[in-house]
């Protein structure tokens, strides 16, 4: 047999055009931010800049409530009620504003021992899916070691990932992106 | 389960069906190899007796190859059904390099003998008979079959019309797990959830599925067997379970688990016993792909600060970093020959699948969409299956390794993606 003649397609050709102008019609424009979530972040202590560490041993009004009425952890007025961590683009940094609410869900689990939580680490959905599973496994494990330096046991928070799989947000932009970079606190027979 | 086969489980089926249908992918080639080889199919005598018509199966397989072009048989008369019937000058005239010929004959037992004849028309010599006694529902097999023989013969290369491919579909809130043939038809669905499934992978001897579900709000590994249905943990510790990758022996996985803290690469064997941690690093380690021969993984790490491919050399424990330009690259798969791998890699704004040489450790970028990901080889190394978007949609698409060929795989109004593509059939 002899070589592979030279391909004669020109309808090949025209369908290649074709397609080409076609994708070109339907291509979102690129995203503003092109980077995505890769990069290695050393997680941060609780507290950092903040002077919150050392708050731990005095409380903040908010442990040792287990046995009031109602549940605080359904209580709306309760820090122990809101249940989400956002992250900055390429972060696994918390931001200060979600310390006390960290400290908090710590103070509760040191005071409520019978009390278990998932947290779920999440993230944006660029990149490969499981590269995100290991990156938001991060997310979630520097939420717990903060809560352990609060007095959490290992024993009591299960770390786990979504990776990309759940987005929050269904979008496809900066703002969407942010609200699935989270991690979310799931307390046992919620 | 057989023995209590009542209305539910009827409904069950037809609705299991239906949903099959609708993830029926069809196939669409948007560009071809460099040079096509111009091949005349003659519908096999007696063949339009039958529901399936073999020599069209066959034609398609090799079209969607991007390799071949396809010579129209009309007006050669008699038609040829034998290799001795063969006039060469009505194939060199009509421009064509090779001929197929073949009959199909039923048998007394209800079965049907085919019998086929690959000719070199410009050498006039014959490359291939062979004949198969088959039932006719094995028509389709036996027509992927057919052009497996045609493809190797022409390009020197296995074909791959007879092999499998996996993929995950997602519709609403309800994912669903499927294995088709190479060309899209007969998908089966295998594993139905409301919650996402992903990283199906196939055991290299073709009997297993590992994937990842989330179904426990948690990943957790499962190996589903192809033949039973059965499923069963592979792995479900403390943490996250993920990233399943198959030894070449088919007995032994590594998996990505948290369970000592940060996401590190494990062996586990495949009944889920035996697990040994690899490595010890305080980075990600994760998306392990054993080389072919089963010495080496490779590995996608932010040891360096960003996602790169490593290789870690499993007699010695070395790691060598494989990806030097970019500041991401990940999901590195083995190509079957271990001389190179191919992997997701940002560039600019983008994500595209990228090929390197492990010799010259040369980076060709393949695919040009925005958000490609989960590349998957098919067994014979020259098509690379992956995960794309098209219109706010998951598809899936193929390139050749060389970047020529491109196909597009789409299921209307459905999310197709992590392909996974099965090994050759023994």
């Amino acid at each position: 047999m002899k070589p592979m003649n030279p391909g004669s397609s020109m309808p090949m050709l025209w369908a290649t055009a074709l397609l080409a102008a076609l994708l070109a019609g339907c291509a979102s424009p690129p995203p503003e931010k092109s980077a995505t979530e890769d990069q290695t972040v050393v997680a941060t202590t609780p507290g950092t800049g903040t002077g919150a560490a050392t708050a731990g041993a005095t409380g903040s009004g908010v442990t040792g409530n287990a046995g009031m009425q109602g549940n605080p952890l359904h209580d709306p007025r309760s820090v122990l009620s809101k249940r989400s961590v956002y992250f900055d683009f390429d972060s696994v940094v918390v931001k200060d504003e979600y310390k006390p609410m960290i400290e908090a869900h710590g103070k509760y689990l040191q005071t409520t021992r019978t009390a278990k939580l998932t947290i779920q680490g999440n993230c944006d959905e660029r990149g490969s899916r499981e590269y995100n599973i290991a990156l938001g496994q991060r997310r979630a494990d520097t939420v717990k070691r903060m809560m352990q330096l609060y007095g959490a046991t290992d024993a009591q928070i299960e770390t786990v990932s979504l990776g990309k799989e759940k987005p929050k947000n269904q979008g496809h932009d900066e703002a969407a992106w942010a609200e699935n970079r989270r991690d979310d606190l799931v307390y046992a027979g919620e | 389960m057989k023995r209590h086969l009542g209305p539910t489980f009827l409904l069950a089926l037809v609705l299991c069906l239906a949903g099959s249908a609708r993830a029926q992918l069809t196939i669409d080639i948007i560009g071809g190899g460099a040079t096509t080889l111009p091949i005349a199919i003659v519908p096999f005598a007696g063949e339009a007796n039958y529901p399936y018509p073999l020599t069209q199966i066959v034609g398609a397989d090799l079209a969607r190859s991007g390799l071949f072009r396809l010579i129209d048989p009309a007006g050669v008369n008699p038609r040829p059904a034998r290799a001795e019937d063969v006039r060469f000058a009505d194939w060199s005239g009509r421009g064509a390099d090779a001929v197929v010929v073949g009959s199909v004959t039923p048998q007394s037992d209800g079965r049907v003998e085919v019998r086929f004849f690959l000719l070199d028309a410009v050498k006039q010599t014959q490359l291939a008979a062979v004949s198969y006694v088959v039932t006719p529902s094995q028509f389709r097999a036996t027509a992927h079959q057919i052009a497996d023989i045609i493809y190797e013969k022409l390009t020197g290369d296995a074909g791959v019309f007879s092999t499998r491919i996996a993929y995950i579909t997602k519709q609403g809130t309800r994912y669903e797990l499927l294995v088709a043939e190479a060309d899209g038809y007969n998908p089966q669905t295998i594993v139905t959830s409301n919650e996402p499934l992903l990283s199906p992978t196939w055991s290299p001897d073709g009997t297993r599925i590992a994937y990842v579900s989330l179904e426990s709000k948690k990943p957790i590994i499962y190996v589903q067997s192809l033949a039973t249905g059965q499923r069963q943990v592979l792995a479900n510790f403390r943490g996250s379970n993920s990233a399943p990758a198959w030894a070449p022996d088919s007995n032994r996985l590594a998996v990505t688990l948290s369970r000592e803290g940060g996401s590190q690469i494990y062996l586990i064997n495949a009944d889920g016993s035996g697990v040994q941690r690899l490595m010890s690093s305080g980075a990600i380690d994760t998306e392990a792909n054993f080389a072919p021969d089963g010495k080496s993984i490779l590995f996608t790490s932010d040891r360096g600060g960003s996602p790169q491919i490593y290789r870690l050399t499993l007699a010695t424990g070395a790691v060598e970093r494989m990806t030097i330009e970019g500041s991401y690259n990940a999901s590195p798969r083995h190509l079957p020959d271990g001389k190179g791998f191919v992997f997701l890699r940002r560039d600019g704004g983008n994500f595209n699948i990228a090929i390197e040489d492990f010799a010259t450790r040369q980076v060709q970028v393949l695919t040009q969409g925005t958000l490609d990901e989960s590349p998957s080889v098919a067994p014979n190394g020259k098509l690379i299956l992956y995960a794309s978007e098209s219109g706010g949609h998951g598809i899936l698409a193929a390139v050749s390794s060389d970047g020529r060929v491109k196909q597009r795989l789409t299921a209307a109004a459905i999310d197709v993606r992590e392909p996974a593509w099965g090994p050759l059939r023994k």
